[in-house]
Order: structure tokens, then sequence, then C-alpha cells
């Protein structure tokens, strides 16, 4: 398997903002990669130095083998990019702008639709319909079918499925995997948690800082502390009683449940029922469960201390 | 103060053929946490249009604090709050201009508007930034910073559309407890989001799809009613009957 990107120690500033600080990061060929962190940690920025839209300050990247700075023409006949916000000719219809981006890369609609078939055949019946009409989902797949129709070898998707319903992000990575069958390397960027189970590798980041790379399997692995989820009537009692217990180390709502980590190695739990009690919380349930790749995340971003 | 902050009978709007919301029927109680999600294109935005004053409806009726959305608009106006993702403060105003500039809006003036920017300011921790310009702030202080100046007046119902998207799972859990803070304040929270997860923290939740409100209660009584584990796995089984399809 060869290397598809190599970065090295790049970083980038903009005025006084360190957008990325000393990233590197290398991507396997016919792997799905993905970068996880919220609005504003670097992702976007990388994307644009892969896709050698941006010069780093320091650090060196290559993509498919060549320089993103010296030799930039190489490599852009050769990718297929999303950018986060919507990027296609509004004024243009849907067979348009899919015809305007197969010809900019010197090609036809018809010579790779089989690749993008799966994704636009829902797209047929709006063939005629202006993009800027499309609803949401139907954009984010026309963007896709136009990044994909010149079969580029690498897939690059900046935050493809933000301010997307949870049936159209379903959907989108369902694609995603099918890509990934013929063969083309994908990364894509994304701040919901989640997503990262979908991906082969993922890298975490924050404050344009790598917290961890690895496969979410080991990146859970690797969350050490025994971690309980505890559930009651009153979730606002709850939180706020765990949150004053003079143990707790770390008290994060998920969904119906509270994530709670303790400060001593072997936590005593009939202990904690007992305070919750006297703090008034009743009907309370707690569990060991697994933790999740948000809950690595938190306990990365704690180690890293934001400021908030 | 009347014990129910939302009430709508039959509320539909029309865009020409296209019927966008359809006989909605719902009533929000005050103080409530009400989440209301859908899918993309399922008529949350123009629903909530028209709760908010911004949109008159076709047919059917709707009340907001109190006041009929027909003839009362700009009297609902002031006494709700409206926050979103996408719209929220200016970036090239300071933290303190932003407060004073929307405090304005809602009638605030004098030491009324004083007291409660310094309370504001306070309470989400940003006396240091307070002559900062909003655009150098990180993504979650400009939520809080926007949320709290959604309810600086007191409003009855805070609007909150898709609040912490793309927020850091941090600061999107400080959000909620928030949320929580007013709601026990006895403000109503009417709040859209796309995570699933979000949508556990809400007193009810209710599922639009086509234009209809297909499911309406606690997290707990739906996912008992659908026999599901998640309100996610509820929801996508909702939103994958939808007829309108992603047009």
């Amino acid at each position: 398997m060869s290397t598809i990107v190599r970065i090295q120690d790049v970083s980038k500033h903009f005025g006084r903002v360190n957008a990325l600080k000393n990233i590197s990061v290398e991507i396997t060929e016919g792997e799905i990669f993905g970068f996880i962190g919220p609005d504003g940690s670097g992702k976007t920025t990388l994307f644009r130095i892969m896709t050698t839209l941006l010069v780093p300050d320091t650090g060196s990247a290559e993509v498919l083998g060549f320089d993103v700075v010296k030799e930039y023409k190489k490599i852009r006949p050769l990718l297929g990019y999303m950018p986060g916000r919507f990027s296609l000719y509004q004024d243009l219809t849907v067979e348009e702008n899919l015809h305007f981006f197969a010809s900019v890369f010197g090609t036809d609609p018809e010579e790779n639709y089989s690749l993008i078939e799966p994704i636009f055949h829902r797209l047929e019946p709006f063939r005629g319909r202006l993009a800027g009409n499309l609803s949401g989902g139907m954009k984010q797949k026309l963007a896709l079918s136009c990044a994909l129709i010149h079969k580029p070898k690498l897939l690059l998707l900046d935050e493809p499925t933000t301010g997307v319903d949870a049936v159209s992000r379903k959907e989108f990575w369902e694609m995603l995997t099918l890509l990934k069958e013929e063969g083309i390397t994908i990364v894509v960027s994304t701040p919901y948690m989640d997503e990262a189970e979908l991906c082969g590798r993922v890298g975490l980041i924050q404050d344009g800082r790598l917290l961890q790379m690895d496969t979410p399997e080991e990146i859970v692995a690797s969350f050490e502390m025994p971690l309980f989820g505890i559930k009651s009537d009153d979730t606002y009692g709850l939180i706020k009683a765990l949150k004053s217990y003079s143990w707790a180390h770390s008290v994060h709502p998920f969904g119906e449940s509270i994530h709670y980590t303790d400060r001593r190695d072997t936590p005593d739990i009939e202990g904690l029922k007992q305070f919750l009690s006297e703090q008034g919380v009743e009907k309370v349930e707690i569990k060991r469960v697994k933790p999740g790749i948000e809950d690595s995340f938190m306990a990365l971003m704690g180690s890293e201390e934001v400021h908030v | 103060m009347s014990e129910t902050a939302i009430i709508t009978e039959n509320l539909t709007r029309r865009f020409g053929d296209f019927t966008a919301v359809d006989q909605l029927s719902f009533e929000v109680k005050r103080g409530e946490i009400f989440g209301f999600l859908g899918a993309n294109g399922a008529g949350k935005t123009t629903a909530m249009k028209m709760l908010t004053g911004l949109l008159s409806p076709t047919s059917g009726r709707a009340e907001v604090s109190g006041l009929d959305v027909y003839t009362q608009a700009e009297a609902i106006k002031k006494r709700i709050g409206y926050m979103s993702q996408k719209f929220s403060l200016y970036d090239d105003l300071t933290v303190d201009e932003n407060i004073r500039f929307y405090g304005g809006i809602y009638g605030l003036y004098g030491s009324g508007l004083q007291q409660k920017s310094q309370q504001l300011v306070e309470s989400v921790g940003l006396e240091d930034v307070r002559n900062a310009k909003v655009a150098s702030l990180p993504l979650g202080w400009k939520q809080k910073l926007a949320f709290s100046i959604s309810i600086l007046h007191d409003p009855a119902i805070v609007f909150l559309d898709e609040p912490t998207g793309g927020v850091d799972p941090v600061t999107r859990r400080q959000f909620w407890e928030k949320m929580y803070e007013v709601s026990g304040r006895g403000i109503t929270v009417f709040v859209t989001t796309h995570y699933m997860d979000e949508a556990e923290y809400c007193d009810r939740v209710s599922i639009m799809v086509d234009g209809r409100i297909d499911a309406l209660d606690t997290p707990d009584g739906l996912k008992r009613a659908y026999e599901a584990a998640s309100i996610e796995d509820v929801f996508i089984r909702l939103a994958r009957s939808a007829k309108r399809g992603d047009e």
C-alpha cells in the first residue's frame, strides 16, 4: 500500500491565529481517513493545504507523491474536492454543473458515469433544475458527483455532512463506503464525533493540534478510566449533584445518561449512590459503559486544557 | 401568566401548490424544553418563521405567549428571543457593543441595560474580552454569548435554531446546561438540532415529516412507542417514511 498523503510538521498562521501547529499525518492508499474536530479546529486549513490552495508556513506536504508547493499542477487533476461551503454554480442546472466540472478536467459525464451512478440516479429526475433550487441533501449529492466525475485518485471532502439531517448523513456514508470499494482514497472531515466509527483511521483535531491519530477502536481502547453511565428522572439535578461530588473527575451528559469518571482508581459506587440520594436525586441507576470517540475526544481536550 | 407558551391548531402554510406546513396542531408548555426535529425539508424552518412572527400562515391558528400570529406579530417579536447557528452576532462589533445593540433593539436602555449587560458578561465569563471584537472569539464562546443575548430581555420563549452546530463537545454540553438553567427560570426553550443525543435532553420532542408532526412525546415515551433504543432510531424510521422526499 503506498502513501497517498504525507504531511510533515506543517504549521500555518493567519495574522495572530495559529491555525495549524506542527501537524504530521500519513494517509495510505484505499483508506477512509477522517479529521474529527469542531469548527475552528483547523480542518479546512489542512484541506486547503492538501488541495494546493494554501502554502504551509513551515513543514512539507506531499499528495500522491508530489510536493504541494512545487508540483501543485500535477496534483490538481488527480484530486476530487468538495469544499465545506456549497461549491456549485447555483444558476446552472444539475446537468450543466456536471458537464462543466467534467470539461474542466478534460472528460465528459459519460466516461465515468458508472462511478457516480449510485449517487446521481437520485438526481436524474431533476437534471434540468437549477442547482440553487435543490434541497440540502440533493445539493450534497450533486457536489459529490461533480467532485467524482473525472475519477480522482483522492477524494477530499471537507465537512460534507454539516447541517445535514441524520438520515441523509447515513446515506452519505453508505455512498462513501461504495467509493472506497472502487479503490478511491477518501479524506473526510466532520464535527460529528459519531461519524468517526465509519472511518478506517481518524485524527482528532482541536485548536490546530492533532490530539490523537489511530483507528477508532484503538482510540476508544486508550480511554483508560472506568466510565459509568448514570441515569435518573431529574437529569439537571443529577448533573448538578455529580459536579458537586468531591470525587468527580468528569461529568458529561450523553443522551439519556450522564457519563461519569471518578478520581479514584476503584470508584465507590455505593458511596456515590448514597451521596446522590442525600442530594435529593432519586431513582438513580449506575452502570459501567463503554466509552465512545466523543468520550475520548473530551478526555484529550481536557488534558490540553481549554479555558472557557 | 398562561401555562401554555405556544398553541397551534391546523396551522398551514402553502407556497403555490406546495404545502410546506400541513395542519400542524401542538402545544408547548411554559418552561418546557421542546425539541423540534425533522429532516431537511420537512417544514421546520417555515413553521418557526410563522411562530416567530416572520411569516403569515395560509390557514389555521397559532398563539405564541398568548399573542395571535396573524394580528400581533410585532408584539410576538418583543416577547421572544431568537438565535441560530447561521446568524447570531456582529463579528466586527465588540462583545459589549453587541450586547448594547441587541439590548437596544429589545427596548432596554440606561441603567437597566447596563446592569443586564454586566450580569451577562459575568455569567458567560467574558469579563476579560468584553472590548474584543466578536470575530476574535472561539465559536463556542460566540454561541454562548449569542444565547445569553437572546434572553437578555427575559423573553417568554426563546427559539434556538441549531444552536450547537459545529461546536466542540464540551461547549455543546455547557450550552445544554445553560438551557436547563433558563428553562428552570420559566423561559420556554424551543430548539432544533441535528445531534440526536441532544433530543434526549429535551422534556418533549416532536418529529416533523412532510410538513406534519408525526410524533410528539417525551424521549422515553417515543422510544417506548417505537420500541427503539434511541431517538436517533425513531427519527430515522420516521424520516425514511417521508413521501415528499428530498425535493
